[in-house]
């Protein structure tokens, strides 16, 4: 019968109508986002930055300036200058450090290579998405110390990933010391 | 002649010069539309608001409307800049319209209307009017009516061959 | 309140000399009903699109002051100060007059609707014209003229698409809308709007929507005015997807801002008509309720169906022409002769033997109209478009 399809239709719409007002968290789908958000997922990514540990960015940097990342970048977005000085990394070897290290996220296509490259887990793929800036050239170009983001904020946005990252570096480690301890029993039995 | 007659009047010759005198057809339609926007003032001041209302719906919304179509599906260029507005014919052209004119002057100042002004018993009603079409003039209404319906099965006749 | 009104206005117009005086009636009459109807489009214009949220589980808009009320004023301040941009090949006359035409019929249209009436008689009406109705529709059906001239000037072929589907939809809508509200006037024996809510006076059994022919013509008119005022789902005229906007292509500004007014008061008009016409008008329901001033069950009854006309708005698809058209000559068309007849019937049946007869014997012939009109519209033709030439 003709106009059946219409009273269907409207015994829809007007469901929804009033399921927005009765049962506001099944209808109403709407996440409204600058006052609300949805959390991150696991494997979301936007810009890099640099991973340091402790307290410190300065000196708790794990990058050693070694520019794998920089030159594996496909858009060369990477910018680093090896610095003369040398400090210990997490298993108490002395290692280079950059005194520059700037990524043009104007340029940078989100790829995620500087982070598959990376041998000493330095670089991690930020989360960050509000980016915008009224300095066009300066405010996108980051340098060390805006990248500089403790190893507890990696956990927070990445936390499986860090956790087997934490987990190989534990090892590493572990068995730095084994060596060392080794080392030393086999100096001191000689 | 009163005001008001003056302006409807001035209403109804700038439509009626602006249609013989513009050169893209679509505004001489569209002037034609305040000619008879001029007619329905002149109705509804002659106190048959009927007539008026009924001038605008049937001739502004629905005539004009078919006179621009068939403007804009029989031509493809809407002006002709290079065609002179006088054509060879005007005179001829004047000589008829001007005897077009002075004949239906004579005939109205003959006609027993314009002796003098006759008070109307009562002001046309819709009701009188109905009442007057459905007893008086009943023949001549059906008749129209007939001759519509032949016009409009017609057009449908005409409208449905398909040539697929 | 009515008294109120009227002695407010016979104070004001006491002001001035003698001369001025009809003119400034006029114009006091005018004024409420522009401000009372703009600041219903200005309503309307949040409020649709915030059940149109809802009805898509959404929240629609709630940014711009408290619950998104301020919008309008947002929208309204963008409109205008947009720049106004005429296209170069346009005809600039006739384009600007287009906008200004469209909204002075739309204006024009609500001189005629009676708002309330004053225990001494008197109406709240702007004109009341012995030929009120049909001064609605002459007036209202200049809507296509001025459409026409927005397409025409705009030099846009989306422009002129939109204004031939529009005036096509148009023109065939009027037909089936005129003839359902003739069956009110039959029954009523006046084309005055005061005349005819005058007849629906003293409670809702005495509302022509309670008979089975003005049940069936109220629907066909809402159907009508939907098509007549371009709204979903007969908005193929503007179709955004289709033709961008169909004769408002090439309008910007405050000229956009008119024909967006002139569509909103389009369908006020209609439904006011339609109040007027099927639903009693300003009368409230019951007689006891006459205690309630008339332009408050005015406006409730009003509300009622603009919120009808925004659920469908929510609810259904465009249609495709062809079956606009077959909707308008092949099913409401008849269905509208079909209850003009059985109006007369009514009229003859319930004034000698009383309305429960006339239930009895004017029914039938409408729901049997209904169903083999119906299944005709559903047929083959009515199902999806065969594609003759691509095929």
């Amino acid at each position: 019968m003709i106009g059946s399809g219409i009273v269907k239709g409207m015994a829809q719409t007007a469901k929804n109508f009033a399921g927005t007002y009765i049962a506001p968290r099944k209808y109403l789908v709407t996440v409204e986002y600058p006052e609300e958000r949805l959390p991150a997922k696991e494997n979301a990514r936007n810009f890099p930055f640099l991973v340091f540990d402790g307290d410190d960015p300065e000196a708790g940097l794990r990058c050693v300036a070694c520019r794998i990342c920089e030159k594996e970048c496909p858009p060369q977005c990477i910018y680093i200058e090896k610095d003369k000085e040398k400090k210990p990394d997490y298993v108490g070897k002395m290692q280079f450090q950059p005194s520059v290290f700037d990524i043009d996220i104007s340029v940078c296509m989100s790829c995620q290579i500087c982070v598959e490259v990376c041998p000493f887990d330095a670089i991690r793929m930020d989360t960050e998405f509000e980016l915008s800036n009224p300095d066009r050239f300066g405010g996108l170009l980051l340098d060390k110390r805006r990248l500089a983001k403790s190893n507890e904020y990696c956990a927070e946005i990445h936390p499986e990933e860090t956790e087997q990252t934490e987990a190989r570096r534990a090892e590493d480690v572990r068995k730095a010391v084994a060596k060392k301890q080794a080392r030393q029993q086999a100096a001191s039995s000689d | 002649m009163s005001l008001t007659f003056a302006i409807i009047a001035a209403i109804v010759l700038t439509g009626a010069i602006g249609l013989s005198v513009l050169r893209k057809t679509v505004h001489c339609v569209l002037s034609l539309t305040i000619v008879f926007f001029g007619l329905a003032m002149l109705y509804i001041r002659l106190d048959a608001p009927f007539l008026g209302f009924a001038l605008v719906l049937i001739y502004v919304s629905a005539v004009t409307i078919l006179i621009l179509f068939t403007v804009l599906l029989t031509r493809n260029r809407e002006i002709e800049t290079d065609v002179s507005p006088y054509s060879r014919g005007s005179i001829a052209g004047l000589i008829v319209g001007g005897s077009v004119f002075a004949g239906l002057i004579w005939m109205i100042y003959r006609a027993p209307l314009s002796r003098g002004i006759t008070e109307l018993e009562s002001p046309a009603s819709v009701k009188s009017l109905g009442e007057r079409l459905m007893t008086e003039y009943v023949l001549p209404l059906e008749v129209i009516a007939l001759l519509l319906t032949a016009a409009m099965i017609g057009a449908v006749i005409v409208a449905m061959k398909d040539p697929g | 309140m009515e008294v109120l009104l009227l002695s407010i206005k016979e104070q004001l117009v006491a002001l001035f000399p003698a001369v001025l005086q009809p003119l400034a009636g006029h114009l006091l009459s005018i004024t409420p009903v522009l401000g009372v109807f703009a600041g219903c489009f200005a309503l309307t214009t949040v409020l649709e699109r915030k059940a149109l949220g809802r009805i898509q589980n959404r929240f629609g808009p709630n940014r711009v002051g408290p619950a998104g009320l301020l919008q309008p004023v947002a929208d309204g301040l963008k409109m205008i100060f947009k720049e106004d941009i005429v296209p170069l090949k346009a005809d600039r006359t006739v384009h600007f007059l287009a906008p200004v035409l469209l909204a002075t019929t739309a204006l024009l249209v609500f001189s005629v609707i009676p708002f309330g009436q004053a225990p001494d008689g008197r109406h709240l009406v702007p004109v009341d014209l012995e030929v009120g109705l049909i001064f609605f529709f002459a007036v209202g059906s200049l809507a296509e003229l001025a459409v026409f001239m927005a397409g025409w000037s705009s030099r846009n072929k989306y422009a002129m698409l939109g204004a031939m589907r529009a005036i096509a939809q148009m023109i065939s809508y009027e037909a089936p809308m005129l003839l359902s509200v003739l069956t009110v006037v039959l029954i009523s024996g006046s084309l005055s709007l005061v005349d005819i809510v005058g007849t629906q006076a003293g409670g809702f059994w005495h509302w022509h929507v309670l008979t089975p022919w003005g049940a069936a013509a109220f629907l066909l008119f809402l159907t009508a005015a939907l098509a007549e005022s371009n709204r979903s789902p007969f908005d193929i005229p503007e179709a955004e997807s289709e033709i961008i906007a169909g004769h408002m292509i090439e309008y910007s500004g405050f000229k956009y801002a008119l024909f967006f007014l002139a569509e909103y008061l389009g369908l006020f008009a209609m439904t006011s008509l339609a109040v007027t016409l099927f639903l009693g008008g300003f009368h409230p329901p019951i007689p006891q309720l006459a205690f309630v001033p008339g332009p408050i069950w005015f406006f409730g009854k009003f509300v009622v169906i603009i919120a009808f006309f925004i659920w469908i708005r929510g609810t259904l698809p465009r249609l495709r022409m062809d079956q606009l058209l077959q909707l308008a000559w092949k099913f409401m068309l008849p269905m509208a002769v079909v209850l003009l007849i059985v109006a007369a019937a009514w009229h003859r049946i319930s004034l000698t033997w009383g309305p429960v007869f006339g239930w009895l014997f004017c029914s039938p012939p409408v729901i049997m109209a209904y169903l083999m009109l119906g299944r005709g519209g559903a047929g083959k033709k009515g199902g999806p478009r065969v594609y003759r030439y691509v095929n």
